[in-house]
């Protein structure tokens, strides 16, 4: 059954040329049942590999199938190839089943586009490109995919591109991850010097058995760091995703929730036997990358009003937590905790968009409320979401949360402390969203505060920032994609009509917050901590680890007291939260600071560096490339040019000359000749 | 008076000048071909000479090739020369120096 490996991507990719050629024939809805129909074969084929792997004993779940020889080239040969083992098959599972319920729930979404089928294609194109990330067999194939999924990912935030704020938010977000990209190149060629190959079998096995020098397994991690930071949004690079919510919103659930964004945990994991044989330091550098990055963007997530800037921000923080895990060694409970974040996260994004659908593409959460009495299912649904971050138990959230905050604990308590603030802040700031969102009086035809607009103008500067976003989704009840033709925010100030009610979704709309609703409930029961038995997912990762797992030094009564913690933590938020947007006991202005809305400056910092310095860099380099670089190869093109320019004189067209050149010719010859026999 | 292979060798030389010099000086195009045939003629000429001097018939052989070789020259060169004279009746070489650079 493992050798039907290849029908995974292979399914996404035959929807992705179909779409290409049949896409606009089939149009509303073919298209799209079409390309979730690819999606579900594809999770239907990734349920046969995966029965066909547990069913094998656990040392020998590892199977790697080869297609064809890709990149021959001399010392450097890389397969196009397959690697299913138990940390790739768990990816791969919870990429297609999010996929397909989001897919699904696009075609309820993208009702009335006018490239409806183009939507599908780029999904179906980003699904493959992501399955090849996570079952490629080397390190090149992932970059493939890791290429792929940037690509469709710049394709899909700029959808709607006769926006300018949506096309330079796919600007910044394609920008921002070359940079990680970048590091992930070094790295594979830092791998091909050392051991002379990019398959994962190689460099794991060579790390494991210990080949590799601390040093260049120190360099391999810290360049693949920096490709994950980018990918993953990690500081300092994480700017491009809260941007990234310009998307429609169901792209804003998959990619930049569950799937892509996780990538860069993927290779952190899938690289561990070369992490355990860098320097012991290497790991803390993760694990603060992490907390900071949970941390701040936590804080921000604190003060945005958009619905689904607080939902990218919690992206952002919730990626923050996978890392620190990874550095503290609980790579069980990173793989855990992505897997549960892209059940409740895709639920909370499906569930945003559900609320903006049916408050005609208003995100301002000051503008909404109450709207639990109209929107039963979605409220539900995200409620449920809500509880599964926050960290309530038994909701999935809670426990990989816990087993991190867990594992934290056992490594450094001071990251363990910053985890649980965030956490803390997590179950604040999403409290508050549904709060303002489902809860208190309906507040849709009130104006927005006066100090918003300003506030977000200078989030504006100089890049696409905030803000611009609240503009950027194009109706898709109209379909109007024409930039004239979407309202500005001042005109949709009174855009609703006196006797406006939120509706509820389409079926196709509330059926995926449904199904997704369930894991975000039941998901935690994949790894239980009470006994060893209940490791369930622990086990199924094990042979992908290589005996990695940090070991945790603590007894029962450190887990109760880290547990118990957690569960206090996520109460108090929840309390507090309450206590400031439900009961409204207290002023949410210490809550809301500036430096949160305004994401700490970090955002408007860069774009006055690269605006200021960065600009005189690059013009440096503009001048450098034209003057230089050009100028040596237009030199030696003007100068050949020159020198057939003197030369044309010699080209009279008259045969005579020509004819009289030879015979002066072949008379010196003669001469010469003659000179030389008479000597 | 013995006629030796000197004076072939002369003669050659002679009618190759005459070739030359006609080439150069001729303005008609079908006189310059037919000077360039005196000059082919020439060297086939002292070819045959000096086979004849030194007893080798390598070069009596290669007058053979000369001769091939001419003669396609001649249908490609008057193929070249009648469809010119067609278009411009009159024309001379000086006339034709569409390729002047």
């Amino acid at each position: 059954m493992l050798e039907l490996v290849w029908l995974i991507p292979a399914l996404p990719l035959a929807g992705f040329l179909l779409l290409v050629v049949f896409g606009r024939r089939l149009g509303e809805p073919g298209a799209g049942w079409l390309a979730t129909a690819a999606m579900g074969g594809s999770f239907a084929a990734t349920l046969v590999v995966f029965l066909g792997l547990i069913d094998r004993p656990g040392d020998d779940r590892f199977f790697t199938q080869t297609l064809f020889e890709w990149v021959p080239s001399g010392d450097l040969s890389v397969d196009a190839g397959f690697l299913v083992d138990p940390l790739s098959i768990s990816f791969a599972l919870f990429i297609t089943g999010v996929a397909t319920l989001i897919h699904l729930y696009s075609i309820g979404y993208m009702h009335g586009d006018p490239n409806f089928s183009k939507f599908f294609i780029y999904l179906n194109l980003f699904a493959f490109s992501m399955l090849l990330l996570v079952l490629g067999d080397n390190l090149l194939l992932t970059f493939l995919g890791w290429e792929g999924v940037g690509t469709c990912s710049y394709l899909l935030i700029s959808f709607w591109f006769t926006d300018k704020n949506n096309a330079s938010a796919g600007k910044k977000a394609f920008v921002t991850n070359r940079i990680g990209d970048w590091g992930f190149m070094v790295a594979m060629f830092l791998v091909f010097v050392t051991i002379g190959s990019l398959s994962y079998v190689d460099l794991l096995g060579a790390a494991d058995g210990g080949q590799i020098a601390a040093v260049t397994a120190t360099g391999i991690v810290l360049l693949l760091l920096v490709g994950a930071i980018g990918k993953s949004a990690q500081v300092p690079l994480f700017v491009w995703l809260p941007d990234a919510m310009a998307g429609p919103t169901p792209v804003s659930a998959l990619i930049h929730a569950a799937t892509m964004v996780t990538a860069g945990v993927y290779l952190l994991v899938r690289v561990n036997p070369v992490i355990a044989s860098s320097f012991g330091w290497t790991p803390d550098v993760i694990a603060w990358v992490g907390v900071i990055t949970a941390l701040v963007a936590a804080t921000i997530a604190l003060a945005q009003n958009d619905i689904k800037k607080v939902l990218a921000y919690s992206t952002v923080s919730q990626l923050g937590f996978m890392f620190f895990a990874i550095g503290s060694g609980a790579y069980v409970a990173a793989v855990f905790h992505v897997i549960t974040h892209a059940f409740f996260k895709a639920l909370l994004f499906l569930g945003s968009g559900s609320v903006i659908h049916a408050m005609h593409e208003e995100q301002d959460m000051r503008r909404m409320g109450g709207l639990r009495k109209f929107l039963p299912i979605t409220s539900v649904t995200f409620i449920i979401g809500w509880l599964a971050i926050a960290g309530v138990p038994p909701f999935a959230g809670f426990w990989s949360k816990d087993e991190i905050l867990l594992y934290a604990w056992n490594n450094n308590v001071a990251i363990w402390a910053a985890g649980s603030l965030a956490a803390l802040l997590t179950a604040f700031y999403m409290s508050r969203q549904v709060f303002m969102v489902f809860f208190g009086e309906s507040r849709w035809h009130e104006p927005i505060p006066a100090e918003v607009p300003a506030a977000a103008a200078v989030a504006d500067d100089a890049t696409s920032e905030a803000g611009g976003n609240e503009d950027a989704e194009v109706d898709p009840e109209t379909g109007d994609a024409e930039p004239a033709d979407v309202p500005d925010h001042a005109e949709r100030e009174h855009a609703l009509p006196a006797d406006f009610t939120p509706h509820e979704s389409p079926w196709t709309m509330t059926l995926p917050l449904v199904v997704l609703a369930v894991p975000a409930v039941i998901a935690g029961g994949l790894n239980l901590p009470f006994t060893k038995d209940l490791h369930f997912f622990e086990h199924f990762l094990e042979p992908s680890l290589f005996g990695n797992e940090a070991v945790l030094t603590g007894g029962a009564g450190t887990k109760w007291f880290v547990a118990g913690a957690s569960i206090v933590i996520a109460l108090v938020g929840i309390l507090a939260a309450a206590a400031v947007y439900l009961k409204r006991r207290l002023s949410p202005e210490p809550f809301e600071q500036k430096a949160f809305a305004e994401g700490w400056w970090i955002d408007s910092t860069f774009a006055r560096l690269v605006g200021g310095p960065g600009t005189a860099v690059f013009n440096a380099a503009d001048w450098f490339d034209r003057t230089i670089i050009d100028g040596t190869v237009n030199g030696v093109a003007s100068g050949v040019r020159a020198g057939g320019t003197a030369l044309r004189v010699l080209q009279t067209g008259l045969a005579r000359t020509y004819a009289l050149s030879i015979v002066v010719g072949a008379v010196l010859i003669a001469a010469w000749f003659l000179t030389r026999a008479s000597l | 008076m013995v006629v030796t292979g000197t004076w072939y060798l002369v003669l050659s030389a002679m009618l190759f000048t005459i070739g030359g010099v006609g080439l150069l000086v001729r303005r008609n195009p079908l006189v310059m071909f037919m000077c360039i045939e005196l000059m082919l003629n020439a060297v086939n000429l002292s070819f045959v000479t000096f086979a004849r001097m030194l007893g080798d018939v390598d070069g009596q052989a290669v007058v053979f090739f000369v001769l091939v070789v001419a003669a396609a020259e001649v249908v490609v060169g008057l193929a070249i020369i009648v469809a010119i004279m067609r278009r411009r009746p009159r024309a001379t070489a000086d006339d034709l120096a569409l390729l002047k650079g």
